[in-house]
């Protein structure tokens, strides 16, 4: 490809470090690499340093830092919270309440309990990739232990009612988990007000490093540990702190939350010009998830006829990187369990693309979008035979 | 993931199109899984003149149709109906495991559009020697099997 510029809109599947995050990290590699549990001076540096991290993000959440447990990732954060209050609380009920459009962290681990004797509810949602609060209600009985709904989607960035949820978690009793994965930096967030008992995040989602993430648990809630060890993160998670990752997460949540309004404006912008043009230009392309109720930098767009590992190599030709709810990008021949469970017919849901915008995108980047998937996409259906039967029309040019 | 060569007949695929008042033609597959391949082939004294294709589908499945139609063409249909699946992995020199069935696609959509022909001429149809099962159809899984 040699020097085109590559056109990053995959900002869901992992973000860049920043420079100003990377450069924190940088000396905890090196000179200040001491073990926190150890007793030498760079040592109880090192400690302070993760102390200050966890305070970041407690702050970022409206949480208290003894509320924050480092961890390696959403998916470590997702099975600690669903499994630990499922061992904690057994004895009280085994009925587990989540929607069918999680992330599969949340979804496989629910169904490893199944095999482990819980009952799991998968509410469903509607069109627009939305948990109905009446559903969830109806859905909870003397049993339920957890209910567990995403903050927002990753496929098609629906926003979730969480204070709505939240409330009726706390009417009933019943601990509440939100993966928050895609939401950090992208709307504001508040447990104490929305209800939430444990949090997923993770910090390659909001211009963090891979690798470390946190789980949120809220003061008093029962919960057993995923990993077993040393006594590091107050006896709840072994291993010895991924020291220079942590900062990383430390600043870089810092930054992510300190000027939303802002960044959705720039983001959302850009967002709805590439939309607006893309559905202008092109027929038979249908928006999915939600009009309004969605991460501001979203886009996820259906284009009838034609399957979308095409589209994503076409466009990775053109140095666009992208991706798609089409089964043939994963290791499965299925398409995407989010596309489906919103009602979308499985031809559609192969034609969709994902494009997911974020701080570095510019306007040149998006009128080069408009330029280029237009005759991808042309490209594509002239060679479909669905195109062919359900148009009946002449070859077309754009 | 995919051979260079895979990539290759991707962005330059051969024989995209139709043939007006073809001899046979063979589609197969299903869009709910997300790949529909069309055949069509001219055939003159039991020859492969020409072989086009139209296909809604992944690189591995555009890729496939374009080798197993270039692969066909000149061919008696005897021979054409030799060339397996494997043959078009093969000569795409190799595909993911999971894209396999994209060759077995194209060798039915050339075996389809060989009985189109056959029957057309009221001739006896020939019998796939190892029924391949893409799984489209009958049990409604997109899922491949052995």
């Amino acid at each position: 490809m040699g020097d085109q510029h590559i056109i990053y809109m995959d900002h869901a599947a992992t973000t860049y470090v920043r420079p100003e995050v990377l450069e924190a990290m940088i000396p905890y590699h090196t000179g200040h690499f001491g073990n926190p549990s150890s007793i030498y001076g760079i040592a109880r540096d090192a400690k302070k340093t993760v102390e200050s991290a966890r305070a970041q993000v407690a702050k970022a959440l409206g949480a208290l830092p003894e509320e924050i447990y480092f961890t390696s990732g959403g998916s470590e954060s997702d099975n600690w919270a669903i499994k630990g209050i499922a061992t904690a609380n057994r004895k009280k009920g085994l009925h587990i309440i989540t929607s069918s459009i999680e992330h599969h962290a949340v979804l496989n681990t629910c169904e490893f309990l199944e095999k482990e004797g819980f009952q799991v509810t998968y509410l469903p949602v509607d069109e627009f990739g939305l948990v109905n609060p009446d559903d969830l209600e109806k859905a909870i009985t003397s049993e339920t232990i957890l209910i567990s709904i995403m903050y927002a989607n990753n496929e098609i960035g629906t926003i979730e009612p969480i204070g709505e949820l939240g409330a009726i978690a706390r009417k009933h009793h019943v601990y509440f988990h939100t993966d928050a994965v895609q939401a950090i930096g992208n709307v504001g967030i508040d447990v104490r007000s929305q209800n939430i008992d444990l949090l997923s995040l993770s910090a390659h989602k909001f211009y963090g490093p891979k690798g470390v993430g946190a789980l949120y648990i809220r003061k008093g809630v029962k919960l057993a540990n995923l990993i077993h060890g040393g006594g590091q993160e107050h006896g709840k998670r072994a291993g010895t702190e991924n020291l220079a990752g942590i900062v990383g997460l430390g600043k870089a949540i810092d930054l992510a939350v300190a000027d939303i309004p802002g960044h959705n404006v720039k983001v959302r912008a850009m967002r709805d010009r590439l939309l607006d043009g893309v559905l202008r230009t092109i027929p038979h392309a249908k928006l999915n998830g939600h009009p309004e109720k969605r991460l501001a930098g979203n886009f996820n767009v259906s284009f009838d006829f034609i399957e979308g590992e095409s589209m994503l190599l076409w466009l990775d030709d053109e140095g666009i990187c992208g991706s798609t709810g089409s089964a043939c990008t994963s290791g499965s021949l299925s398409p995407s369990h989010v596309l489906l469970a919103c009602g979308m017919p499985a031809e559609s849901a192969h034609g969709s693309l994902r494009l997911t915008l974020g701080d570095e995108n510019t306007a040149d980047d998006v009128d080069r979008v408009l330029d280029v998937l237009p005759k991808v996409v042309a490209k594509l259906r002239n060679m479909s035979p669905l195109f062919q039967n359900a148009t009946k029309e002449e070859e077309y040019h754009v | 993931m995919y051979s260079e060569k895979v990539m290759e007949h991707f962005r330059n695929p051969r024989n995209v199109g139709e043939i007006e008042a073809p001899d046979g033609v063979g589609e197969v597959g299903n869009p709910v899984c997300g790949d529909i391949m069309k055949i069509f082939l001219k055939i003159e004294n039991n020859v492969i003149v020409d072989a086009k294709f139209k296909t809604f589908g992944c690189g591995a499945a555009i890729a496939s149709s374009s080798m197993a139609t270039e692969l066909v063409r000149g061919k008696t249909l005897e021979e054409a109906w030799e060339v397996s699946n494997k043959a078009v992995a093969e000569a795409l020199e190799g595909l993911p495991p999971i894209k396999m069935h994209c060759s077995v696609l194209a060798e039915e959509g050339i075996h389809t559009a060989i009985n189109d022909y056959r029957k057309k001429q009221g001739l006896p149809l020939w019998e796939e020697k190892n029924p391949h099962s893409h799984g489209h159809g009958e049990d409604h899984t997109c899922e491949p099997q052995e």
